[in-house]
């Protein structure tokens, strides 16, 4: 019933997308990163004039589904064009590549954000009194302490998010980019066959994601090099 | 070898005409509609489907004495669904096309409705404007001096379609050399991206252009060019069936008459169209 031969008919189709895909992917996730590191370091502040924008941003786009924020950005916006073009944004706008990207980095910013600012507050107290004790300023302590140490301990769930947004781009395709998914549902008006071609582009997917997964944990691996048993030369030489 | 061969086609067959027989008429049958296709079908303010479709679709079950239950489904994931048998009918404006009809069964076509552009007025082919030509693609030399005429007016422009629709293959195979193309998932989409001056023609159905077109915020877009009908437009819009319900074709076909010959099709379709869309026997 399952035909191989249709598998390897519709692969190099679908792969055709899998460039778009990571480019979506990979310019969001580097964007939102640099935005979550700002917001999550500016939430550090006391004033609230600060931190309440930033609090209302991560409710809006942690309370609200993807979809919707890739909608409100491609159509929603679509009808303020005159606006828009008044302060020379709509160049942007238009494009639906950017308003893809727009959406996905907002959206990875607000839990990107939210996962930093838990793991600079789980740095102990103990270490940051320590730094400023031998004298190092508040930029330096962040630098040196606060950030390495809260890196490491986000990294798990900032590889989440990471794989979150890989399969939050293929609701680009609802803004007519064909990436794997946009090219998935071409390929199935045009074979009926939704069963493989869905299949197919899963198992892309899972692929990409388990390239993710690995690379993160190399990464933290190298990253807690110091919490694993180094055998001496002593135990090695008797 | 080949005898056996024979003898089990044929015991298939055989079983096939049996199953034909044996089919008993259904008593309640679900109709799918993509609600999102104004004035053919679409849904209204309040949710409940509305347009020529779900009208003609209550009218065909009150002639074949059965229920019927309408249903909204998305355009394209419609015909994979309906060979599951997430429901029964699809009735949704759907062309009988050569490659629709290897998947699924259609009955006889209720409408036949020409496909054409709809651009901005002040735009080169929205000056040409609107001509009452109809090219069938059977015809192909007339048919390809007409999309040679279109061809450097689109040039360079950005054309959107609804995703999975014979218009999609119709600009792909003509236009894509000269034009962008962009995959819609419903014409609703596509005509607010015309609207917020994203994209530069629409390519879709007549009757559904003009109704986009009769709302305020279009009202500097018209229709523009010929209409072009048959070839893998196919012969028409039908009623979409699985290949097995052969009972239910029959019924469909038999009220399809009816209502093509009392009029009903007509005046439904001068009622939500604004123009007769009854097929010429």
């Amino acid at each position: 019933m399952i035909d191989f031969s249709f598998f390897l008919e519709i692969l190099p189709k679908l792969l055709a997308g899998l460039p778009l895909t990571i480019e979506l992917a990979l310019t969001s996730i580097v964007a939102g990163f640099v935005l979550a590191v700002t917001l999550a370091l500016a939430q550090q502040s006391e004033s609230p004039f600060v931190v309440l924008p930033i609090r209302g941003f991560v409710a809006v786009f942690r309370g609200t589904p993807l979809l919707v924020q890739i909608f409100l950005t491609y159509y929603g916006l679509g009808q303020f064009r005159h606006q828009l073009s008044a302060i020379g944004l709509w160049a942007v706008f238009r494009e639906p590549y950017w308003c893809a990207i727009i959406a996905l980095t907002l959206n990875t910013t607000a839990y990107g954000s939210e996962i930093l600012r838990g793991a600079i507050q789980s740095v102990p107290r103990g270490l940051v009194e320590a730094a400023r004790s031998v004298g190092l300023s508040t930029c330096l302590t962040y630098r040196h302490v606060i950030l390495p140490l809260a890196f490491r301990q986000a990294l798990p769930s900032y590889g989440n998010e990471i794989i979150l947004m890989i399969k939050g781009t293929s609701l680009a395709s609802i803004v007519t980019l064909m990436e794997v998914t946009g090219i998935a549902q071409g390929l199935i008006s045009q074979t009926y066959r939704a069963f493989e071609v869905f299949i197919c582009a899963g198992a892309i997917y899972l692929t990409l994601n388990f390239a993710i997964i690995r690379a993160l944990a190399a990464l933290e691996y190298w990253m807690s090099r110091h919490l694993r048993h180094r055998p001496s030369t002593r135990d090695a030489a008797s | 070898m080949k005898i056996s061969r024979i003898a089990a086609i044929a015991s298939v067959l055989f079983g096939l005409v049996q199953a034909a027989v044996a089919q008993e008429t259904p008593k309640a049958i679900t109709i799918a509609t993509e609600g999102a296709y104004a004035p053919w079908n679409f849904t209204t303010a309040d949710g409940k489907l509305d347009g020529f479709e779900v009208d003609l679709a209550n009218d065909l079950c009150g002639r074949m004495k059965i229920e019927c239950k309408i249903v909204a489904q998305d355009w394209d994931g419609m015909i994979p669904a309906l060979t599951v048998g997430k429901f029964d009918v699809i009735m949704a404006s759907m062309f009988i096309t050569e490659k629709r009809l290897k998947i699924i069964d259609f009955t006889q076509p209720y409408a036949v409705d020409p496909s054409g552009f709809a651009v901005a007025k002040d735009s080169e082919l929205g000056k040409v404007g609107i001509s009452n030509e109809r090219f069938k693609l059977e015809n192909e030399a007339s048919a390809q001096a007409a999309i040679d005429k279109l061809k450097p007016l689109l040039k360079g422009k950005i054309i959107g379609v609804q995703a999975a629709t014979a218009n999609l293959e119709f600009v792909k195979k003509y236009f894509s050399d000269v034009a962008e193309i962009r995959e819609y998932k419903t014409t609703e989409q596509h005509d607010l991206d015309l609207a917020a001056g994203r994209i530069d023609a629409l390519f879709a159905q007549q009757t559904a252009l003009a109704a986009t077109l009769g709302k305020p915020e279009f009202s500097d877009y018209t229709l523009a060019g010929p209409g072009f009908v048959g070839g893998l437009f196919g012969l028409g819009s039908g009623a979409g069936i699985r290949k097995e319900d052969i009972k239910l074709k029959d019924m469909l076909n038999g009220a399809i008459d009816a209502a093509i010959a009392d009029g009903t099709i007509k005046t439904l379709s001068l009622k939500w169209l604004k123009s007769d869309v009854t097929p010429v026997k």
